[in-house]
């Protein structure tokens, strides 16, 4: 069965040094890439293997933010009285729900990376950053088929003269879910590493994602909390909500923004970059020896 | 290849270490770390911590200590020793999925590890999905395991259910597949941990094919942990011997083999020749083994008897409630798991056995049993009606001296038993 073309690669050079590390950034980026295929297998696995067995299939993905909209529509605009600018509070929510749902989905999926991968990383070695990766470029399926139903929806208001409006400046929305992704990630990151240690973390993870989600301008306009005197001060200081708002002012207000909005947007990005940097190097340092504690 | 590479070990094991805890694995909750950060009571958090400081601390073990080997390009590596003596430690560490605590590990060639079959299987996804899933896991190349892929179909032996979900093969399906995966990977150094334990005897015997194969390639160098013996001594050229952590012994497999035969003692049940069953040990509600124990002709305690000296039995029972037609039963093993022969009371008992306590005596013979590892292994049924217990704890111990075999040479002879055998021999009858 020794034909020429299934002979080991050649690796002449090719040494691999195991010991305790000392520095505390370690990342092994050639390897990584070598494992490029592995990438792209799991994010196929991710998608399939979350749908599969369920009758509704992939429709899952947009049902569940759609559900969210209506519900939240409900409760928030129609009893809550919130008002949303103009806009139908449904489209109103949906589009926020866009950059939010994507956001935590990777939390959610990528903080239990350890706890739900020990029995596969106590058994084969690979680059551990690999899967958490691989989840959030398979959550931006869902967000594509979530942007679908959106601009369903968006067509339906439009052509029953809703105050909705539509530009090139939409196209704004990629950097915007970019930045989404690499918080995310980052944050998820940090969970992770946090969570391998302290299993607390795992309960308290979607208690901290709801709070934030209203601390975020899904269902309701930033300038609620702008001019709140009290809590004025979390919308500089969550990056989510920014992202949140600009979503919105991209894909249904032709691009207006508040004055104050492309300096919050500034910080989100430089957020979500340190978030990347600082959870890379917490689940390096945590990947080492987490087989020996999980 | 180049040359700078080619003639230096492809393994080299430095004074490697692994040091784990055994209390709590650091603060596991919150409220532990907060506990642990008040004056007095700071604790290392991760295994690792301790930072490379020497001496014990409370609560931890050496798995692995200053373990020192080199391994060149070729060899077949079969890595025995007792359970918990750090064998899989060792590859853990080689394989990289976790750190050492000291010392230092070399690779230079490409590895993989076959740890478990089946690592990284997605009940979900079909058959065909999983090739590519568990191949990629195990460090494959997606052209490598297309450029494979009709092999490993073909040895698994799957074919019309390769866009079936895995979740429903048979176990025996499953396993063929995931071995199969495993088996065309091509790495150079390939690390594998007991998963001949798995699967039907015929698909065993294909595993050991196909495993032989690949090493008689030759330029790949393998690890292999079993307590599979006979496997050991068919395919590796060297054995180490693991034996509290450290490496004991290296060299020739049947050198290595034997001697760790004759230090063979059953440690987690007390002394040699001897089970004491504990409350997890397999019970019903009526009957319960309480001890099995081992003598010699001078009525010693113990697990090593001469070839011609009779071994006695002795299995101690517990009857708790009147049983009807119960026998007791003990099996004799080769340390490969054959069946050698099975001894019982059942004409002794009476039809039904009272409430008490019961001892069950056996005298096998000397003059019977070959030089080699053996073990008992007790049992209990009422014929024909249930089984009452099965699947206990094995007695190991081992048969030493001259033998019945009438040859003079210290080679190792073969067969399940080695029974006197009258002989002649004529020139011209």
């Amino acid at each position: 069965m020794a034909e020429p073309s299934t002979q080991p690669e050649p690796t002449g050079n090719y040494e691999i040094i195991i010991e305790p590390s000392k520095s505390w950034l370690r990342i092994n980026w050639r390897e990584m890439w070598e494992y490029r295929d592995l990438l792209s297998i799991l994010i196929r696995r991710d998608f399939l293997a979350k749908y599969k067995q369920t009758v509704l299939g992939p429709i899952w993905f947009v049902l569940q933010p759609l559900l969210t909209a209506v519900v939240m529509s409900i409760a928030f605009n129609k009893i809550g009285g919130i008002d949303t600018d103009g806009i139908p509070s449904l489209i109103f929510n949906l589009c926020a729900l866009l950059s939010w749902s994507y956001f935590s989905q990777n939390i959610t999926t990528g903080a239990a990376t350890f706890t739900a991968n020990s029995h596969l990383f106590g058994k084969v070695y690979f680059p551990r950053l690999v899967v958490p990766a691989a989840a959030a470029i398979s959550n931006l399926f869902a967000l594509g088929l979530q942007l679908i139903v959106f601009l369903a929806f968006f067509a339906w208001y439009a052509a029953t003269g809703s105050n909705v409006h539509i530009g090139l400046s939409a196209l704004l929305a990629i950097p915007l879910f970019l930045i989404t992704g690499i918080f995310s990630l980052g944050v998820s990151l940090l969970l992770a590493a946090s969570t391998a240690k302290y299993r607390d973390l795992s309960h308290l993870t979607p208690v901290l994602l709801q709070l934030w989600m209203f601390a975020s301008p899904v269902f309701y306009p930033m300038k609620k909390i702008t001019e709140n005197a009290t809590f004025g001060w979390l919308a500089w200081a969550n990056p989510m909500a920014a992202v949140v708002e600009a979503t919105r002012d991209v894909l249904l207000k032709g691009g207006q923004m508040s004055p104050e909005l492309p300096t919050m947007l500034g910080i989100s990005t430089l957020a979500a970059v340190l978030a990347l940097v600082l959870g890379v190097i917490a689940f390096n340092r945590a990947e080492r020896t987490v087989v020996d504690s999980v | 290849m180049t040359a700078i590479n080619a003639n230096r070990p492809i393994v080299e094991i430095e004074n490697v270490s692994k040091r784990y805890r055994v209390d709590t694995l650091g603060p596991t909750s919150l409220a532990e770390a907060f506990r642990a950060m008040l004056p007095g009571r700071k604790q290392p958090a991760t295994p690792n911590d301790f930072g490379v400081r020497n001496g014990d601390i409370p609560g931890t073990f050496w798995s692995l200590r200053d373990v020192n080997f080199s391994v060149q390009r070729g060899e077949i590596v079969g890595l025995i020793g007792k359970n918990g003596a750090g064998k899989s430690t060792l590859l853990k560490l080689i394989s990289r999925i976790t750190e050492p605590t000291k010392g230092r590990i070399t690779l230079r060639g490409r590895i993989a590890s076959l740890l478990e079959v089946g690592t990284g299987f997605h009940p979900e996804l079909t058959g065909r999905e999983n090739i590519f899933l568990n191949g990629a896991i195990l460090g494959m190349k997606r052209w490598e395991i297309q450029a494979k892929f009709a092999e490993i179909v073909e040895f698994a032996e799957v074919g019309s259910f390769l866009d079936t979900p895995v979740k429903r093969y048979s176990s025996g399906m499953f396993v063929r597949l995931a071995f199969a995966v495993a088996a065309h990977l091509d790495p150079e150094i390939l690390l594998i941990d007991e998963v001949l334990a798995v699967g039907d005897a015929g698909f065993q015997q294909k595993c050991l094919g196909k495993m032989s194969e690949v090493a008689s390639q030759g330029g790949r160098t393998i690890f292999f942990v079993s307590h599979n013996l006979t496997a050991i001594r068919a395919l590796c050229t060297r054995a180490v011997l693991i034996e509290d952590g450290t490496a004991k012994l290296s060299g020739a497999p049947e050198e290595v083999i034997t001697h760790y035969l004759a230090a063979t003692t059953p440690t987690s049940e007390g002394e040699a020749g001897r089970i004491v069953y504990k409350e997890d040990a397999p019970s019903v509600d009526e009957l319960r083994l309480t001890s099995l124990t081992l003598r010699n002709s001078r009525d010693e305690v113990c697990a090593i008897f001469d070839a011609n000296e009779p071994i006695h039995v002795e299995l101690r029972y517990r009857v708790t409630e009147r049983l009807r037609g119960a026998r007791m039963l003990v099996s004799l093993y080769t340390t490969e798991g054959d069946l050698v022969l099975t001894m019982t009371d059942h004409e002794l008992h009476k039809p039904t056995l009272e409430p008490g306590e019961y001892c069950t005596r056996f005298a096998v013979p000397g003059g019977l049993l070959n030089r080699r590892a053996y073990s008992f292994c007790a049992s209990s049924d009422a014929p024909g009606i249930r089984y009452l217990i099965s699947g206990g704890k094995h007695l190991p111990f081992t048969v030493v001296g001259a033998g019945n075999h009438l040859s003079q040479f210290p080679e190792r002879w073969p067969g399940a038993v080695c029974p006197r055998i009258t002989t002649t021999v004529e020139l011209n009858p």
